[in-house]
């Protein structure tokens, strides 16, 4: 099986060490996994403030870049949506504008392979332990695209559980948005520091020293919420937690 | 605080007062995670919900897409049985209708069945300029009206309310329209709404016009159902002779099979009732049991011109239960008067550009008054895509593009304001389609790290005021795979 890691725009410009604990976390599993260097941006920050034609050219260079691997990893619930739920939408709105099946038909292929790295993890290696160790209190986040779109369940839980030294605390109000919303962190910025602020609070209130998410530009939100309220947490995504072993623990 | 919704100014900025109001937060927040609760136990109750959900989603798309059939049939069944019916184009012609209706009965003041379609329209203040006095008897209505204060929600409009401002404004403000408040009100529950009873009881009885909304209209009988919990709806609509009734023209079922459906998932959505404790229905008119004259109001009021839209369009599907305004996470921090409209919430939203248009900085902005964090999606009881609709609406504002406004085709100019946006997502999509291009600015944003501010100038700003900003890194993951050959060469860190 010839495995794609979709990084992501932002993960690949800010967050690298998720990228290495994706490789690092595959190799161990077996999967021999390649960075196709064409990947730029799925076009979801151009599709959600509605900038959808300006989103066409980028989910087709998608399309050249990964269509010929057989599944597509990415460690971002939200731009795993975007390919999964906006792609094929994007494709009929070309065609209900009288534009034809061309954009539909390009985009088509890369849908059904395009998983996120929870799923792929536990639905096509079929492994809920990944031998990580991680001898920290977490807490997790579900993100909204990761939670409602994906519907990623018990899939990123089950993976915690797993993780040897983790102690696992649930998070209230765990499946409110935090906030970040791409560019409504900007433009409705005093609602998205309340969210934050409150999402914030509510991580600290568990007791655990990490919050975990599987998307890092809800945590980019959250983390830069947390330094400046000056709580003792830090963000951190679950790649990089399931990485991190005895051998190697996480930095 | 005024009694309009004129001239309000665009969502954020709206928004950012009520962010800071904490009495406000704390009494949205209470009263929107105890119905949320509420809600959720409710309808987790329901072993068929996706199914009922699924049902009133087709229903609703099935009336729309032939409601020009339906309507004929309301107006067919509605004259068979005695009632009256009246078409009204847009909120001044439905105002003309029923001011000249009430004017004709002679009498000088109404009572009112909460209704959203009349709040849409303005119908009160037009009744007030012609000297007619229209008394809302819901008691969260009856909260807003006396306290000259603007609706902030749709099932509970005084939501921002709590019990002790409640008491004050009955003991202020009932003495100035009836009934005084009884000597040492306090503000138990009880005796509040034991206040409210008596100071609307001698409106029922005097009143001899009545006006409502209606849930539902069924089409095959012609019968207009009201659902609501106070008993005060069923005073409006049984003791006055002549009744009014103003209904969005989106209201129909077409059979009583039909309404069924609704009658399940409504009152469990939107109070977390099993079942309402009053469902009045009414066909035309009786001898002898209830008004004897009824007239049948039908308001389109840009809503023939959203229907034209085929992504807006499932906005007309909405039953205005609320359930989308109690999990929505922006109302709550936002409250309803920021969104300046009786349709606040996710659902007005999407609503209010589409039946208004988006020419106003309110209307502009309200597609950008969320996180799109699919929470409304998920409870809604038809099943109205909110964060779809957002995005369509978000493309019409920054690109324009065809709609319909009042009955004709038009090509919408792109709002101002985006210019700057426009040129900065235009230049990333050049950028994003050139990997060589995106490599280059990520080193340079490496190379400049030590250089980067802590806080960003411009639009920027809106971002480092309340967050610190992601250090870059040394190199991007790019660089780190090319050069390790993806960790194959030993640099893993």
């Amino acid at each position: 099986m010839r495995v794609a890691l979709f990084l992501t725009c932002v993960n690949d410009t800010l967050y690298p060490d998720t990228g290495r604990a994706v490789v690092k976390l595959l190799t161990r599993l077996g999967v021999d996994v390649d960075f196709p260097a064409g990947q730029t941006c799925c076009g979801q920050a151009h599709y959600n403030t509605g900038y959808r034609h300006e989103a066409e050219p980028l989910a087709r260079h998608f399309s050249d870049v990964f269509g010929e691997y057989d599944a597509i990893v990415t460690p971002s619930g939200s731009c795993g949506a975007m390919v999964r739920e906006l792609y094929p939408r994007m494709g009929e709105r070309a065609r209900a504008e009288g534009r034809g099946d061309t954009l539909a038909a390009t985009l088509a292929p890369v849908v059904p392979k395009t998983y996120e790295l929870t799923e792929f993890l536990v639905d096509v290696l079929g492994v809920t332990d990944v031998g990580a160790y991680y001898p920290h209190t977490v807490t997790y986040h579900p993100t909204c695209h990761g939670l409602r779109s994906l519907g990623l369940g018990e899939r990123p839980l089950t993976l915690l559980r797993a993780v040897k030294g983790l102690e696992l605390v649930e998070l209230p109000g765990a499946e409110e948005c935090c906030g970040f919303g791409g560019t409504f962190a900007v433009k409705n910025s005093d609602v998205s520091l309340a969210m934050g602020t409150d999402k914030v609070r509510n991580a600290e209130s568990t007791g655990a020293e990490v919050l975990c998410a599987a998307d890092n530009s809800c945590l980019m939100h959250i983390g830069g919420t947390m330094t400046r309220l000056r709580t003792g947490m830090r963000p951190v995504h679950i790649a990089e937690i399931l990485a991190s072993t005895e051998e190697e623990p996480a930095a | 605080m005024s009694g309009t919704f004129v001239g309000m100014p665009a969502f954020p900025e709206a928004a950012r007062e009520a962010v800071r109001d904490t009495t406000l937060r704390g009494n949205l927040r209470h009263a929107t995670h105890t119905i949320r609760a509420k809600r959720a136990k409710a309808v987790a109750e329901v072993e068929d919900w996706a199914e009922l959900r699924e049902a009133g989603k087709r229903i609703k798309d099935h009336t729309l897409r032939h409601l020009d059939r339906y309507l004929e049939q309301v107006e067919a069944a509605v004259t068979a049985a005695g009632g009256v019916v009246h078409w009204a184009a847009d909120a001044e012609e439905a105002n003309r209708i029923v001011t000249d209706l009430v004017k004709a009965t002679g009498e000088s003041e109404v009572v009112k069945v909460k209704s959203m379609a009349t709040q849409e329209i303005g119908l009160n203040e037009a009744l007030e300029a012609a000297g007619v006095r229209a008394y809302e008897t819901d008691l969260a209505e009856l909260i807003v009206q006396l306290g000259k204060d603007r609706p902030s929600h749709i099932l509970v409009p005084a939501i921002h309310r709590n019990r002790g401002e409640i008491r004050e404004i009955f003991t202020r403000e009932m003495s100035e329209w009836g009934r005084p408040a009884p000597e040492g009100l306090t503000d138990t529950p009880a005796e509040l709404a034991e206040a409210a009873r008596l100071h609307l009881r001698e409106k029922f009885l005097r009143a001899k016009v009545g006006v409502s909304g209606a849930n539902f209209v069924v089409a095959e009988t012609g019968t207009l159902v009201v659902v609501e919990s106070e008993g005060n709806g069923r005073m409006c609509l049984t003791l006055p002779e002549t009744l009014i009734s103003v209904v969005g023209i989106e209201k129909i079922v077409p059979t009583w099979r039909d309404l069924e459906v609704f009658l399940q998932t409504l009152p469990r959505s939107s109070t977390a009732e099993r079942m309402n404790p009053y469902t009045s229905t009414w066909t035309g008119t009786t001898d002898g049991d209830g008004p004897r004259v009824f007239h049948l109001v039908l308001l389109d009021n840009g809503r023939t011109d959203t229907l034209a839209d085929e992504v807006g369009r499932q906005a007309l599907r909405c039953i205005r239960c609320s359930a989308c305004l109690n999990v929505c996470p922006v109302y709550e921090r936002a409250g309803g008067h920021a969104y300046g409209s009786v349709y606040p919430g996710p659902i007005g939203a999407i609503l209010s550009p589409q039946l208004r248009g988006t020419d106003s900085e309110i209307d502009a902005s309200l597609p950008y008054a969320s996180s799109l964090c699919g929470a409304c999606y998920e409870v809604c009881p038809v099943a109205i895509d909110i964060p779809e609709v957002l995005v369509h609406l978000r493309e019409r504002v920054v690109q324009g593009g065809p709609a319909t406004r009042a009955g004709n085709r038009v090509v919408l100019r792109p709002a101002k304001g985006h210019a700057a946006e426009r040129a900065a997502m235009r230049a990333a999509q050049w950028a994003f389609t050139r990997p060589g291009v995106l490599r280059a600015g990520q080193r340079m944003a490496s190379r400049t790290r030590r250089f980067h501010p802590r806080t960003l100038p411009g639009p920027g700003r809106a971002w480092s005021a309340g967050r610190d900003l992601p250090r870059v890194p040394a190199e991007p993951f790019r660089d780190w795979w090319q050069r390790t050959r993806g960790g194959k060469d030993g640099a893993a860190e």
